[in-house]
């Protein structure tokens, strides 16, 4: 079976179909299967009506399932969405950036998931409909575990909306991967920072992936860093104590305990560059 | 149906709609300039251009293209920026395999639509998504930059007698840049039938089949299945026949995983829609041995009853004393040192079909070695070896791996059977599961030096970790204590060897055979050496290099064209700018550190000791053009272009003139395997020999004397001498058997003399050599490693194209790169290219070769081989650069961020 839906209302039937298999951008459906014959009933989601697109409502900005990972980089968003763009860019590769969706990279429940940690930091939420009507899931709740998520079966996503953070917020995203292009990480950050008008910090958030089954916040190290003066440093403040919530493993990339070392490094690497210090 | 534009028409496509877009345009349009090389988005070969935007084809089902407009590179040359970029990809060398070309291509037709002059960056982050492991980028980056440009692309034609040493453009090139190269899975023909191996998922397990017959009644569509049983030959196979071990299926027991127990036969799409998860097959796993450790153990299981303590083969020599050098010694250093499996990583996995035609068989396959090829499915069918017609497809890569039989014993066998042509088509996890890779090595050495800095003595000790099957593994374990020394005077010497049996993937030739893990313990403990002696690195190596007259560790004195000195010093200028550059950047606190390193290399071309001859078959056609029979296969490395270069000169005729016949062992006589660096070096002087023998037969026709000059046009054959010309019909002549009015067929073998008990003998006719400097940068915090320039000097003897060489040694450093930092394979982990790793265009920096000629007086024009010598020196050379950097001594490849750290922590605290 390939179905072709054409609205949210007909996606969520097709999906009813047993071991149905929503596919949009392809880009993880499709290495899951080299080599081996895809047999699964499909429901391409990529032609759904309203699926596709950033747009901005009241206090939140609502990032269509099916948008790609180019779209984000394209789109015209607030500062505080610098580091979801930046992790964009390091999604694969141009040409997996141009298909690939952002709710297939949740979908996906990747720990290395590139978009994860800066929707983590922006406090995202995930919009689900079946054939039962929709409901909404903080993102920290959608993801459950190593590639696994909180959709029933019959359920897709259709939406990720982010509330509108406060304009003085700013984000960096820092990729840490034995190559260039084209590289899973050994480990990521996300960090957002809000400043008052002294330039102290009043909220930070900060999320790593690639370091625990699903990427974890630091509400310890957030917490530390809260009233941190202007000239100070972020990175200065990040010490082991912070990195409680990750629980890495070993594995072809790196070993976990090179990883939490590396923690300290890179999450350091991305509050300086949300604060403007590097 | 599905519609949609295809290169500015409208097409329709009856394809299932959840198949790749890649199938889709191969199978049911013709596309086949479209390279399906991982089905993963990891190597981006598929690249088409949808809406404009460039996509991996291998992830887009077809369905999602309705109405939309597809490019490929088909419609290239239609394209002003697609012309330009094909023209400039063919004059730069930027496309040597050519397997990765089509998807160059189309991102950077992306890239030029959207930014019209981009900077080296912009065209790195546009090309980011498409693997190259032939090029090292270096030419693909100049070519695009051409494009953009609108630099003329030059075109040489080199008049007679100039063809060696101009630069001239691949003579093969303009099929790879439209996308026609016909490679292994290009060519199938229409409704062949389709195989595909039963694999064990396993390291080791004894095994039966339960109901085959079921299964095929299940099947409809199922043609046949085959096993061991089916097998009307012998069921072995092996490159080196004494130490051919190798079964096409599994009998009793299965060795590695990923080793073939059966296979089945059918219709394409019945055979590709099996889970062959749940083929038959009852599986009993047994206890394995995976490293060198565990397999030497007394009570380790034996992977072969004849082979005892698991240790296929043993390699020696030994010179001097080494026990006097010691006891002589004023300072000493020691050191063990560890490699890994290295993936060749082609970007074409291994493919191919077979057809019968009688009682004969055709097989048309991407390899190396068609010879070896037609001889070893000979005795798997119980053929004589005239009865196989091996007609080698165009070859997505090789580097080594391609030696060895893959997909030709499934096809041959299938089509003897069905009487049908039958086609294999290895799946990327299943190139990288079966076939061979670089021997992980762990070497003992200790070196020792007198106080004025004259190497004394070296002892080495390496067991290399052979897998399940011999392969080349006795060609390492005879090559490595060869070649242990490195280029350099070893008075004192003995080098032993292992090959020991593992459950692992077999592992075979790479690029080196061996030598590439050796250096990275001889030029680490040179620095080590040097540093205890207070020398400066560089000068102590030329202090010690080899030279034409001082013995190597076999007693080899070569006479002439040893340039390793001269290489050397070829560096030096760079050598003592950049450390001091380095040195000054390291006083500035910060997470970053800037070091150089530097490593030389020799390498001897062709077999070790043992015979390994290229015949050449040259031909005058009574059209007056010439026929090259060039039976060497061009993996890439661009030997139909530097042979016939070659054979051009040495008749006296422009290259132009010549045709060449490409590798069939119907058409072309045998030019051995593409190995050991020995194509341009054997065949080369083959051609040399053919091309003078064949100058004579024309100058006799008009009884001219050698300086005469020649012109052949219209049937014509005019010779000038001193300005008295004579012309000969060529039409008028008789014809000889191949159809040619002159013929000429020369035989060239290099002339070694074997090693005795200790190694002491000529194992090579001529070495080539070469040494890189390797500057980086550490970032001291994560252990991670960028290199920031890459200097390569060679001693190529004579560079018959220097393009060609150049694209060599680029892409040769690159696969350097790749070892020293990145790329590690545990078997039965990571089988597919986004968990191994090779360096991506951003991982390579700029590369300045160096290119020295201390001619050879053996080789063609005195021309040595470059293929592996380019890669040999990079990562030992990196490796220093590291020290150099932070003084971490890293003793474990690659040298992942992780391991890099470790080694920075432990040097602080020592």
């Amino acid at each position: 079976m390939y179905a072709r839906p054409m609205t949210v209302e007909e996606a969520a039937r097709a999906m009813q179909a047993p071991d149905a298999l929503a596919l949009c951008g392809g880009t993880d459906v499709y290495p899951a299967h080299a080599g081996k014959a895809l047999s699964r009933p499909l429901v391409d989601l990529s032609r759904v009506e309203g699926l596709r697109g950033i747009t901005q409502g009241s206090g939140e900005i609502r990032i269509g399932a099916a948008t790609t990972w180019s779209d984000i980089v394209a789109a015209d968003l607030p500062p505080a969405f610098d580091g979801l763009k930046a992790a964009a860019r390091e999604v694969g590769s141009v040409q997996i950036q141009n298909r690939g969706s952002i709710a297939g990279n949740l979908c996906n429940a990747s720990p290395a998931a590139d978009g994860v940690p800066p929707l983590l930091t922006l406090d995202a939420r995930v919009e689900i409909a079946s054939v039962t009507g929709r409901r909404m899931l903080p993102l920290a709740a959608f993801i459950t575990g190593y590639r696994k998520t909180a959709l029933a079966p019959g359920e897709i996503v259709t939406a990720v909306t982010v509330p509108l953070p406060g304009t003085g917020a700013r984000s960096a995203f820092v990729k840490l991967g034995a190559r260039r292009y084209l590289v899973i990480s050994i480990l990521m950050a996300a960090a957002l920072v809000e400043r008052d008008s002294a330039g102290r910090i009043i909220r930070a958030a900060i999320a790593v992936g690639a370091a625990s089954p699903v990427a974890q916040r630091l509400p310890a190290l957030e917490q530390d860093l809260r009233n941190l003066a202007p000239g100070e440093r972020p990175s200065t403040r990040v010490a082991p104590q912070h990195l409680a919530p990750l629980a890495p493993i070993g594995d072809v990339r790196a070993s976990a305990d090179y990883r939490l070392d590396a923690a300290i490094t890179v999450i350091g690497e991305a509050l300086d560059r949300a604060v403007g210090v590097l | 149906m599905i519609s949609f534009e295809l290169n500015g028409k409208s097409v329709n496509c009856a394809a299932d709609p959840g198949m790749r877009l890649s199938e889709a345009l191969r199978r049911t349009l013709g596309q086949t300039g479209v390279k399906s090389g991982c089905d993963a988005g990891d190597c981006g070969a598929c690249t088409v251009l949808a809406d404009r935007e460039p996509v991996c084809a291998c992830l887009v089902p077809v369905a999602q293209v309705e109405g939309a407009r597809i490019e490929t590179v088909e419609g290239l040359a239609g394209s002003d920026i697609g012309a330009r970029l094909q023209k400039a990809f063919l004059a730069r060398g930027a496309a040597q395999c050519g397997i990765c070309t089509p998807g160059m291509l189309m991102a950077a037709t992306a890239l030029l639509a959207q930014t019209a002059a981009p900077d080296r960056a912009a065209i790195a982050d546009a090309l980011g998504g498409v693997l190259c492991r032939c090029t090292g980028y270096s030419k693909i980056i100049d070519a695009v930059a051409d494009a953009a440009q609108g630099r003329a692309a030059e075109m040489l034609t080199p008049s007679s007698g100039a063809a060696v040493g101009a630069p001239i453009a691949r003579l093969d090139g303009r099929p790879k840049v439209m996308g026609t190269e016909p490679y292994g899975a290009d060519a199938v023909p229409a409704g062949a039938l389709w195989v595909r191996a039963v694999r064990s998922p396993y390291h080791r397990a004894g095994f039966r089949f339960g109901d085959l017959d079921g299964y095929s009644r299940a099947h409809p569509g199922l043609a046949r299945i085959l096993t061991a049983r089916d097998i009307p030959g012998r069921n072995v196979f092996g490159v080196i026949p004494p130490f051919a071990d190798q079964p096409v299926f599994a009998e009793g027991e299965t060795r590695f995983r990923g080793e073939a127990v059966a296979a089945v036969v059918g219709e394409r799409a019945v055979i590709e829609a099996l889970d062959l998860a749940l083929f038959p097959v009852i599986w009993d796993e047994r206890p394995a041995v995976l490293g060198i450790a565990e397999a030497l153990a007394a009570d380790a299981p034996q992977l072969h009853a004849k082979r005892a303590g698991n240790v296929l083969v043993k390699g020696r020599v030994a010179r001097g004393d080494v026990g006097q050098g010691f006891a002589d010694a004023a300072v000493t250093v020691e050191g063990v040192f560890e490699t890994s499996f290295v993936e060749h990583a082609y970007i074409e996995p291994e493919a191919g079909w077979a057809r019968r035609v009688g009682e004969r068989i055709e097989i048309t396959a991407s390899t190396q070695s068609p010879y070896m090829d037609r001889d070893d499915t000979a005795a798997i069918m119980g053929l004589p070896p005239e009865s196989i017609r091996i007609i080698p497809s165009a070859c997505g890569g090789g580097f080594g791996s391609k030696l060895d039989l893959s997909v030709q014993p499934y096809v041959a066998l299938a089509a003897w059977l069905t009487g049908q042509p039958v086609a294999m088509v290895y799946s990327r996890p299943e190139s990288i599961q079966s076939t061979t890779k670089r021997h992980p090595a762990i070497m003992r050495s200790r070196m020792a030096a007198t106080r004025e800095g004259d190497l004394l003595a070296m002892d080495f000790e390496g067991d290399f970790n052979t897998g399940a099957y011999a392969s080349w593994g006795p060609t390492v374990a005879n090559r490595v204590p060869v070649h242990a020394s490195g280029p350099y005077v070893v008075p004192n010497y003995r080098a032993e060897t292992r090959a020991i049996l593992t459950h692992c993937v077999p592992a075979g030739a790479f690029r080196g055979f061996g030598v590439p893990q050796t250096v990275i313990a001889q030029e680490q403990m040179l620095d080590m050496l040097a540093a205890k002696l207070g020398l400066d690195a560089l000068e102590f190596r030329i202090r010690n290099a080899l030279t034409e007259a001082t013995p190597t560790v076999t007693g080899q004195v070569m006479g002439d064209g040893v340039g390793i000195r001269a290489c050397f010093e070829a560096l030096r200028p760079a050598w003592q700018k950049l450390r001091q550059t380095a040195d000054a950047f390291n006083t500035q606190a910060g997470a970053m550190r800037r070091g150089v390193g530097v490593a030389g290399m020799f390498y001897g071309c062709g077999n070790t000791s043992l015979p390994n001859p290229s015949t050449i078959r040259f031909g005058v056609k009574p059209d007056g053009r010439l026929a090259l029979h060039q039976g060497a296969v061009d993996i890439g490395q661009g030997s139909n272009t530097a042979i016939a270069q070659i054979a051009a000169d040495a008749v006296g005729l422009p290259v132009a003139m010549i045709d060449l016949v490409s590798p069939d062992t119907d058409l072309t006589p045998d030019c051995g395997k593409t190995s050991a660096s020995r194509q341009t070096f054997v065949t080369g002087k083959a051609a040399e020999l053919a091309g003078r023998a064949l100058r004579r037969q024309l100058l006799r026709l008009a009884n001219a004397g050698e300086g005469a000059g020649l012109e052949l046009a219209a049937g014509i054959l005019r010779v000038d001498e001193g300005g008295v010309i004579r012309t000969v019909d060529l039409g008028a002549l008789a014809r000889g058997p191949h159809g040619y009015v002159l013929c000429a067929e020369e035989t060239f073998d290099p002339p070694t003399a074997p090693l005795d008990a200790n190694g002491q003998g000529i194992p090579y006719a001529v070495y080539g050599y070469g040494a890189h400097l390797a500057e980086v940068e550490v970032d001291i915090r994560l252990g991670l490693v960028k290199v920031l320039r890459i200097v390569a000097a060679h001693d190529v003897g004579r560079a018959i194209n220097p393009v060609l060489v150049e694209g060599q040694i680029e892409g040769g450093v690159a696969q350097g790169i790749g070892m020293a930092l990145m790329e590690e394979f545990t078997p039965g982990r990571g089988e597919n290219l986004h968990d191994y790793l090779i360096p991506t265009i951003g991982d390579v920096p700029p590369i300045d070769s160096i290119l020295v000629e201390r001619a050879s007086s053996v080789g063609p024009f005195g021309a040595k081989g470059i293929g592996e010598q380019a890669l040999i020196p990079t990562a030992p050379a990196i490796l220093n650069a590291i020290h150099h950097a932070t003084g971490a001594r890293l003793t474990r490849t690659p040298a992942t961020p992780e391991r890099v750290l470790a080694a920075i922590r432990a040097a602080r605290t020592t």
